[in-house]
């Protein structure tokens, strides 16, 4: 019999039974809350008069309608107050931990999550977003759900799952400088496509995802699902378990050594078998900028906005004209031409510690470009901005002409007062560059953090591997 | 939740591939607390001309004439019919709860995003995938008054020629949703299973029963 592949182990762990045509009743470890998608979840418990079955499981923080300036004063539109409100009145009533506005350990919820140590290598994790795919970094089997699964959580700390395919992406050998975490996972997506991943989870192997810090491989793994794929999974190493040690929600004691005995099975077998493999070569991928409006329309730094005239699918080749007319792009522009108003430094992707220190290593000494009228850091959790500020890079940021905010999801999309406007051009470290996404028109390029940093200081895109700060 | 049988209805034809939950229903209706009332806001930013907001009237609002929901010819139309990866992108469940507010009960493409298609069978909306060669062909016959039959417990769609077309679907999902099932409720019916996986799961991770 064949071994089991990672998935495999953390699904047949969760199983609490299989019904004959193979949907299964799958055991949910830790649901993650936050204010946009539990509402109805929370009042349709009311309703029926159910109470969480394992409150303690669950863990929320407001993230997407927050403001990312004078907090202090609350929050101004009346809509996004009620809804931040309105999570705050469920949790008190359901008994569920909040991190209020005003703690430091409020954040994205998805950087949150394991920086509290909520989240930890062997569960099985979801929330009501997309982007709980970036916790399969840990060995963790986690995927985003809706808000009717939502409520089916609290009630039943269980969900009715069918199993997916396995696929292996290994990104063999390793990556040049000024490549990161997000370009790989950039040229993934555009190698296989926005829906490449559908129906599949994710194992992201080989010597490049190895060598990546536990950031570096939630930034690949909260990607996953822009590839098709509920959830994205990396195997426990040495560098998972370094990063549990200690967190505050993290097991103690002799609770921690077994835990750490029980995660040196959190990886593939050798001889277990994938229903698709996809090989990357690590040193042939340089930094990323998408083009479009879906994040599979993606090229190197180096190239040119492609032509739809050389795509023979006619479907494709309508979505790459659409996408040209709403970007304002030319076919064969260079995308070193490509002039930028916003830049937008953040979101669950790339607003950990390492990404701002990327960002303020390129920005450091330097100004923001003048064509740049509003350049934005928004850290990922209060921790992470006291952290920043420990070491200086708020300094480095407000000096080059950045604003450095107050934690949130902001820009990404737009929920919030940080949105751009119709026909503005934005290098965003976030996730989605679709039609309005980060405001009404507004135009998205997706990079990596250090790209964004010094787009920002040049006024249009540059390769980061010419920059030698 | 509302059960589904069979209908027989108009269909829109929305002839893009890759359509996110974002065009859906933009995010700024996110903001409302309740399940329904997104109907006039499905497809908001490719609907009208202005921008919408949560709440407004849109009953004078601006209309894109060329979009094919502001056809007064579709007005009731209850099938979709789509491209590939439709509803890919945020889990929003509003994207479903605007379909059905708008009145689709049937959405029919090549592929669908996965955490939109399970959202739309725990709201009695049926996204049914065919071949991407007969959704051509669907695409190909399609004119104004063409209207297609479908039979969820045969597992069969109808077109106006008499040409029956066969789907798949998972039979527990086929099953809820032919009786409108509270999944919560049937799987609370299982509460002692769940509990018994709990107690088997403390002895081998009691690190996550500790409190």
């Amino acid at each position: 019999m064949a071994g089991k592949t990672l998935y495999d182990k953390l699904w047949d762990d969760h199983v609490v039974f299989t019904e004959e045509n193979g949907s299964a009743l799958l055991y949910i470890d830790r649901q993650l809350v936050h204010e946009v998608t539990s509402p109805q979840a929370f009042e349709g418990m009311r309703l029926a008069g159910r109470k969480p079955w394992r409150k303690s499981r669950n863990l929320a923080v407001a993230d997407h309608n927050i403001p990312t300036t004078k907090r202090a004063e609350g929050i101004a539109d009346p809509v996004s107050r009620l809804q931040v409100e309105t999570l705050e009145r469920n949790c008190q009533e359901f008994g569920i931990t909040e991190f209020a506005m005003t703690d430091p350990r409020q954040g994205i919820v998805h950087v949150m999550g394991p920086e509290q140590g909520a989240v930890l290598p062997g569960m099985t994790v979801v929330c009501g977003d997309s982007h709980t795919s970036t916790h399969g970094a840990s060995g963790a089997l986690a995927f985003g759900i809706g808000t009717s699964e939502v409520e089916h959580v609290l009630a039943t700390q269980c969900l009715i799952q069918s199993k997916s395919k396995n696929m292996l992406i290994r990104v063999n050998g390793s990556v040049g400088k000024g490549v990161t975490a997000k370009d790989i996972v950039l040229a993934v997506i555009g190698e296989i496509g926005t829906a490449g991943g559908t129906g599949y989870a994710i194992e992201f192997a080989g010597e490049a995802i190895q060598a990546l810090s536990m950031e570096g491989r939630m930034t690949v793994c909260n990607m996953a699902i822009e590839a098709g794929a509920r959830a994205g999974l990396i195997a426990v190493d040495d560098v998972t378990i370094e990063y549990y040690q200690g967190r505050p929600f993290a097991p103690k004691g002799d609770h921690w050594e077994l835990a750490k005995a029980a995660w040196q099975d959190l990886h593939s077998d050798e001889d277990a078998e994938f229903d698709k493999i996809i090989d990357l070569d690590a040193s042939r991928i340089i930094p990323q900028v998408t083009w479009g409006t879906s994040p599979e329309l993606v090229v190197p730094v180096d190239s040119s906005v492609p032509n739809p005239e050389h795509e023979t699918d006619p479907v494709k080749r309508q979505g790459m004209e659409r996408a040209l007319e709403y970007m304002g792009l030319k076919p064969g522009q260079k995308i070193t031409e490509i002039s930028l108003d916003t830049v937008f430094i953040g979101s669950c992707t790339n607003s950990r510690i390492e990404d701002l220190r990327e960002a303020a290593k390129i920005a450091n000494g330097k100004k923001v470009a003048k064509n740049v009228h509003r350049a934005l850091v928004v850290p990922g959790s209060g921790l992470i901005k006291q952290q920043a500020e420990a070491e200086g890079l708020d300094q480095i940021f407000l000096e080059a002409g950045f604003e450095w905010r107050e934690p949130g999801c902001s820009m990404c999309l737009a929920m919030n007062a940080d949105r751009l406007e119709e026909g503005e051009r934005c290098a965003s470290t976030s996730n989605r560059n679709f039609e309005g996404r980060q405001g009404y028109g507004g135009r998205t390029h997706l990079v990596s953090p250090s790209m964004a940093a010094a787009a920002a200081i040049a006024g249009y895109f540059v390769d980061v591997r010419n920059i030698t700060n | 939740m509302r059960a589904f049988q069979t209908i027989t209805s108009l269909v829109v034809p929305l002839d893009r591939a890759n359509i996110d939950t974002d065009a859906i229903i933009p995010k700024q209706f996110l903001k409302s607390i309740r399940r329904t009332g997104f109907g006039p806001f499905l497809f908001d930013e490719w609907r009208y001309e202005d921008r919408g907001e949560p709440d407004m009237d849109c009953s004078n609002r601006p209309l894109k004439e060329d979009f094919i929901l502001n056809d007064p010819h579709y007005q009731g139309a209850q099938i979709l019919l789509t491209r590939e990866n439709f509803g890919c992108g945020s889990s929003r469940e509003h994207a479903p709860w605007a379909l059905d507010d708008f009145g689709f009960r049937v959405l029919i493409a090549p592929s669908f995003a996965d955490i939109f298609y399970n959202n739309c069978f725990k709201n009695g909306l049926l996204p049914i995938v065919l071949d991407e060669e007969i959704v051509d062909i669907l695409f190909n016959e399609l004119n104004k008054d063409f209207q297609l039959t479908v039979d969820l417990e045969r597992q069969q769609i109808t077109t106006p020629t008499g040409r029956v077309i066969s789907f798949d679907i998972d039979e527990n999902r086929k099953h809820r949703l032919l009786n409108g099932l509270d999944d919560i409720a049937l799987t609370l019916q299982q509460a002692d299973k769940i509990r018994a996986y709990e107690e088997q799961r403390a002895k081998r991770a009691p690190w996550l029963f500790a409190d």
